[in-house]
């Protein structure tokens, strides 16, 4: 019966699969359907429910094997670190927080950046770790995309960034906002060169992330029932002081008021990516 | 009203009440020398309680709502002023102002947040927080400027961009994310001037810039201190705690190098001097004006992509051993 009680903390469990370095259970349960469903399945369908067809969150590496062709893409701008501009410091100090986030993904940030094919098209990838931080953007994030950007179009290479973020991030104050001005500067000068941009938006992608570059694709591109907003929600039902609608930010209620292209499986992500990149380039 | 604004301060709320009550009064002998003698104080604790304000005092003045707002500094500093309503596209927003008017000598474009003052116009005006609309409208603004050569000023005060249902549905986020590539290749000189609250992306969605310029009592933030309280503390009630650690005002947002300048504020700041701040400001605009109108346009483009590129403090290290290796 041990299986029972793990699975009384969905949630938990739920939050433990986005991360591939942590031992996996047996057994988890599914935070669509709320069936339990059998953790080396669930591996084996790209972490997809078999029951309902829920998508668990996957880590940046994993992602990179889903898209990529190369087994061992080259991984770009790994010399950066973060540093502690403001000396932030709330119950724990910032540089606490980044070295244990550090210690527990064996990231160095909250960006993983590289060059690889996409069925064979040449690609700059960044892909956001929300294990690390919440995925939140500082300085390195944004320092690693612009970076990515001015390589893609340097090369005249597509870029492809896959979100999943909470947002800026907060221990390093206004610079973190500042992330967003300098990322979308970039995207600016790819969009005049005619390099594509494909923005692929996961679960979840909110505050100013979404409010730069992962609303900036040429095309939007999101997994089924990813939560995609500017606010959160707890904010925004603290603001109307009512609960929201069911579907409320997800990826087809996005869909539905114009503002992704696109929602795919992520089984099919990766053909659906290539097939855009062969119209596009 | 005021001195529930900024608590700090209702010393010198008392003292300007007192003096305003004696010049109400008839002329004689001692009255005069009775208000010298409340002014001399009124400006030694002016003095006295300004040079020593935290961080969250400061943040208390960046929202006074007796501080200037946009369409004060329009109406003093320019002239034939149109305002233009509407995105085209769903609404107008009364929490963003946009419109042409004269200034230094030429026409501009001019978007700004528009605080309210007073309970029904604040409500209208939504306390300052836009919703989409209100920046689609501002970057219908800035491409009109494009179009036909006028420089943009921009004024930014506001808490944040409306977190509500309706601005979720319509696309707040892409809203801000359309005007931040779109002013990173705005093919017109921009100059922004931070005059109360620099309130994150909802602030940043009108405030690219040439010349990016910020009033002393002013704050710029990634998210505000109550927010950032709620979240890294779990107690809202820890504000002054998150001001202090976000470090927002302008001294450090000058040093964090996001504004180019400071502007200086009159004594007890621009609630209680409003035209002298208004003076003030118009005299750095004009100024940065000046210096920015004639460049050459892709020369100014260049500075303003260094300017933004540069932002940020991070580490170059070559990479550890121990690290995971990709695809390993
Ligand atoms: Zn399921």
């Amino acid at each position: 019966m041990a299986w029972f009680r793990k699975s009384k903390k969905p949630r938990e469990v739920v939050k433990e699969r986005g991360r591939s370095s942590v031992p996996e259970g047996l057994w988890v349960r599914c935070g669509g359907c709320r069936e339990i469903i059998y953790a080396k399945e669930l591996k084996h369908n790209q972490q997809i429910c078999p029951k309902c067809g829920y998508h668990f969150r996957i880590g940046a590496r994993e992602r990179i094997a889903l898209l990529i062709d190369e087994q061992s893409p080259r991984e770009l701008f790994n010399d950066i670190e973060p540093d502690d501009p403001l000396e932030f410091r709330d119950s724990k100090t910032y540089r606490a927080r980044l070295e244990e986030s550090q210690k527990r993904t064996g990231e160095r940030d909250a960006v993983v950046v590289i060059e690889g094919h996409v069925e064979e098209k040449p690609v700059v990838m960044a892909v956001l770790v929300y294990s690390f931080m919440g995925g939140s953007m500082g300085s390195v994030v944004g320092e690693k995309i612009t970076l990515a950007a001015e390589r893609a179009l340097a090369r005249r290479v597509p870029l492809l960034i896959v979100s999943a973020s909470g947002g800026a991030r907060m221990q390093e104050g206004v610079l973190s906002l500042m992330q967003m001005a300098k990322i979308s500067s970039a995207l600016a000068r790819l969009r005049e060169s005619g390099v594509p941009y494909l923005s692929i938006l996961t679960d979840p992608t909110t505050g100013g992330v979404t409010a730069s570059f992962a609303m900036l694709g040429d095309l939007n591109i999101a997994e089924p029932g990813a939560l995609i907003g500017f606010a959160g929600p707890r904010v925004i039902e603290q603001t109307i002081r009512e609960s929201l609608p069911e579907g409320f930010q997800r990826s087809e209620f996005l869909l539905e008021h114009g503002f992704l292209d696109l929602v795919v499986a992520r089984g099919e992500l990766k053909e659906t990516v290539s097939r855009c990149l062969g119209h596009l380039s | 009203m005021a001195s529930t604004d900024a608590p700090f301060e209702s010393d010198l709320v008392d003292l300007r009440r007192r003096i305003a009550e004696l010049e109400e009064f008839p002329e004689g002998t001692g009255r005069r020398r009775e208000i010298e003698r409340l002014r001399v104080r009124l400006s030694k604790a002016t003095v006295e309680i300004y040079k020593g304000l935290s961080r969250w005092q400061k943040t208390q003045v960046a929202r006074h709502s007796e501080r200037p707002h946009t369409l004060d500094y329009i109406e003093a500093l320019m002239s034939d002023w149109v305002e233009i309503h509407g995105d085209r596209a769903f609404a107008d927003d009364p929490a963003i102002v946009a419109g042409f008017a004269r200034f230094a000598g030429r026409s501009v474009a001019v978007v700004g947040h528009q605080k309210g003052r007073g309970t029904k116009e604040r409500i209208r005006r939504n306390f300052g927080q836009p919703r989409p609309e209100g920046y689609r409208k501002a970057l219908r603004t800035m491409k009109l400027a494009e179009r036909f050569g006028l420089p943009l000023v921009s004024f930014v005060d506001t808490p944040g961009a409306y977190p509500g249902l309706g601005a979720e549905e319509r696309g707040q986020a892409e809203a801000i994310a359309s005007n931040l590539i779109e002013m990173a290749a705005l093919r017109t000189p921009i100059l922004v001037m931070v005059t109360g609250e620099g309130g994150s992306g909802g602030a940043l969605g009108i405030g690219m810039g040439d010349r990016v310029m910020m009033m002393e009592y002013a704050t710029y933030s990634v998210i505000s201190p109550e927010g950032c309280a709620a979240i890294l503390w779990k107690d809202q009630e820890k504000r002054a705690e998150a001001a202090e650690a976000l470090k927002l005002t302008a001294p450090d947002i000058l040093e964090l190098g996001v504004v180019d300048e400071i502007v200086p504020e009159p004594p007890g700041g621009a609630h209680a001097d409003p035209a002298g701040a208004i003076r003030r400001v118009g005299e750095r605009l004009a100024a940065a004006l000046e210096e920015v109108a004639d460049r050459d346009i892709d020369e100014l483009l260049e500075a303003r992509y260094t300017r933004f590129r540069a932002l940020g403090v991070l580490q170059a290290k070559p990479r550890k051993r121990g690290f995971r290796a990709l695809g390993g």
